[in-house]
């Protein structure tokens, strides 16, 4: 009886834990995706927003080359970031992890967030000077002789990758990072007496060790970069649009928020697959 | 177990430092602020309006705040009323042919005709057609100008400039900036290939989308108003398909090597017009407002507003230009320039979203 009460007691304290997050979910979260749901079912007739109940906008996403084509060049721009990212991250995060003297490594971790610090918005405008015709690089490549005429960088799809990209690394260093110092230096230790050289201590030690914070950044890489307007439309020169920036035109232009949820729920699905993958490749890790 | 910490500061200086402190703060709460004033007014406006220096006056004679929301194009507008409250807008600017559109919707109060100087405005832009329904004023227009080409003529040859087929022509590729904003351009091009705004229809989509597309081939990019006007201005690009006097004018000064043309097939001709809200709670102060915009004050302080220049819709705001400052805007040019140039297209739902669907297509090329 005793330990029944105890139980109910734990119960309701876990609950009294829970309920505050609970509600914050539901009502910022599955109340307006439950409202953005319905309304992506919706038409809109001239002005007016009419609940249709049906899946026309899913097909015209589908059917309009230049909707679905967004999608593509968000998933396009989101991968090579990625992947660009933790190329530069890794060794960053190594270096500070295993080079920098331990009372500088917190110094150099600050400086490595450092560009945190600043707007994102004024960081975008930053590069797109760097990379004008007029920019500090060409600026400097045709001083130096490497180039004659200016490289076209500014308003282009590596534009907004450079832009992503430096914003990406110092995330993914901090998750990299993380991971590096937890491990015990006894593994590497033991791996080498037994005979691993360097590389296969960093191949069959180091990585699979560290691949936990690798995808957790990559995955908050992936989010962040797939649902971002500001740096395409910043650096991007409108040469081609992500789907962050159709959604910007249904809603800005056209007031067309049926279509405008419609994308948004094409654009959570992508970012539902890619945890669904992390969240599956992370178990898979542990067991 | 205390240590005493000496911070150097002495008793004195800090009495002293904090009564410096607190009279700086009761000198700055005296001062005239408008973020202290008694009523507020809230304004959809284009970008022109947020310029302090036009602002200022008004705020300090009626001892107002305005608050300014800046959107562009007409559809931005309307989404953003829509989005709001009735009444959380009191005055708004609006591009002179949509007119009939926001007093279709309902959202535009109508103006005592003897409350505004009328005979003062161009008659070329009056624009009765536009801003008066069924015999009722509804809005005025207070600035206007041209989209058509601007272009650094020390780089790019302005013969060149008079023909609108250099927007689609290779000659220039990688060169040209295009004004992210699908009604003058679309226009634009309905120019270039002989069709006039006002008999723009759906028939002609196929043609114009073609010629977007052969644009967006050779442009460099495709920008709101400040990326352009950058993109310009720093050398970027030397061409700026949908631009003018907005765009140039207010960089007369510093960059006297940009100019802007109207080709021979003509241009676009954009007029803003400001009215008051149906639901304003505040309709005699927004109307005081409407009336300082077009007094000639004001309008001399909008058509050089900081954001973009423009022409000025009253005639007697010269009396308050100088020579420079109407030489940017051409001002002894209009009457050839309003010959050789046309509204902006009006079209309907279907037409619309056809337009705005060939943009888009256009941005993803």
């Amino acid at each position: 009886m005793a330990a029944a009460s105890l139980e109910d007691q734990e119960n309701r304290k876990a609950w009294g834990f829970v309920t505050p997050a609970l509600l914050w979910t539901i009502c910022f979260f599955v109340i307006p995706f439950i409202v953005m749901t319905a309304i992506s079912l919706a038409t809109r007739t001239g002005r007016e927003i009419v609940m249709a109940w049906n899946f026309d906008n899913y097909i015209t996403f589908f059917e309009k080359a230049h909707l679905l084509k967004g999608l593509f060049v968000s998933l396009e721009i989101t991968f090579t970031v990625t992947i660009i990212s933790i190329l530069l991250a890794y060794p960053l995060a190594w270096i500070i992890a295993e080079r920098v003297p331990q009372k500088w490594q917190r110094m150099a971790l600050i400086l490595a967030v450092l560009p945190f610090w600043t707007s994102y918005v004024v960081r975008s405008y930053s590069w797109l000077l760097v990379l004008a015709k007029n920019g500090v690089i060409n600026n400097t490549l045709i001083w130096i002789g490497v180039i004659a005429e200016p490289l076209e960088m500014a308003s282009t799809r590596s534009a907004t990758i450079i832009g992503f990209v430096h914003f990406f690394v110092m995330l993914l260093t901090l998750t990299i990072y993380a991971n590096l110092v937890q491990m015990p230096p006894n593994y590497r230790r033991a791996a080498a007496d037994l005979g691993a050289n360097g590389f296969q201590v960093f191949w069959h030690i180091v990585l699979p060790l560290t691949l936990p914070g690798i995808m957790v950044g990559a995955f908050l890489t992936f989010v962040l970069c797939i649902g971002d307007y500001i740096t395409p439309q910043i650096l991007g020169g409108n040469n081609e649009l992500a789907l962050p920036q159709i959604i910007m035109l249904q809603l800005g232009r056209r007031a067309d928020f049926p279509m405008a949820a419609t994308l948004s729920i094409v654009l959570m699905g992508a970012v539902t697959l890619a945890y669904i993958a992390c969240a599956r490749w992370l178990k898979m890790e542990r067991t | 177990m205390f240590r005493h910490v000496s911070t150097g500061i002495t008793r004195k200086k800090l009495l002293t430092g904090a009564a410096t402190i607190i009279v700086g703060a009761v000198a700055v709460a005296t001062q005239p602020n408008p973020a202290q004033a008694t009523e507020e007014l809230n304004a959809l406006v284009w970008c022109d309006h947020t310029d302090p220096a036009l602002l200022a006056p008004f705020e300090e004679k009626y001892d107002v705040k305005v608050n300014l929301k800046e959107y562009e194009g007409t559809g931005a507008g309307l989404s953003i009323i829509e989005q709001s409250r009735p009444g959380d807008w009191d005055v708004f600017v609006i591009d002179g042919v949509d007119v009939h559109r926001a007093v279709d919707m309902g959202l535009l109060a109508e103006i005592p005709a003897d409350a505004l100087p009328t005979s003062d405005i161009f008659p070329e832009v009056v624009m009765a057609e536009n801003n008066v329904v069924d015999g009722k004023t509804y809005a005025v227009t207070e600035k206007f100008g041209y989209n058509t080409i601007s272009f650094d003529k020390t780089k790019v040859d302005p013969k060149d400039m008079e023909d609108m087929s250099v927007i689609w022509s290779d000659k220039y590729t990688g060169r040209i900036a295009v004004y992210d904003y699908y009604l003058p351009v679309i226009g634009l091009v309905g120019l270039g290939l002989g069709i006039d705004t006002a008999d723009l229809g759906t028939d002609d989509m196929p043609a114009i989308k073609e010629k977007l597309f052969a644009m967006k081939k050779v442009a460099k990019q495709v920008g709101e108003v400040v990326s352009s006007q950058t993109a310009l201005a720093t050398g970027e690009v030397d061409i700026l398909v949908g631009g003018g006097e907005w765009i140039t004018a207010v960089l007369s000064e510093d960059k006297p090597n940009l100019d802007w043309i109207i080709p021979k097939q003509g241009a676009l001709r954009w007029a803003q017009s400001i009215g008051v809200m149906k639901d304003s709670a505040k309709p005699d102060l927004a109307l005081k407002f409407v009336q300082y915009i077009l007094s000639p004050e004001g309008q001399s302080k909008l058509a050089t507003s900081s954001c973009y220049w423009g022409m000025p819709a009253n005639a007697k705001a010269g009396e308050h230009l100088n020579d420079a400052q109407k030489a940017a805007l051409r001002w002894n040019d209009q009457a050839g320039y309003l010959k050789n140039s046309q509204l902006y297209p009006i079209p309907d739902e279907n037409l619309d979203a056809q337009m705005q669907d060939a943009w888009v297509e256009m941005l993803q090329q």
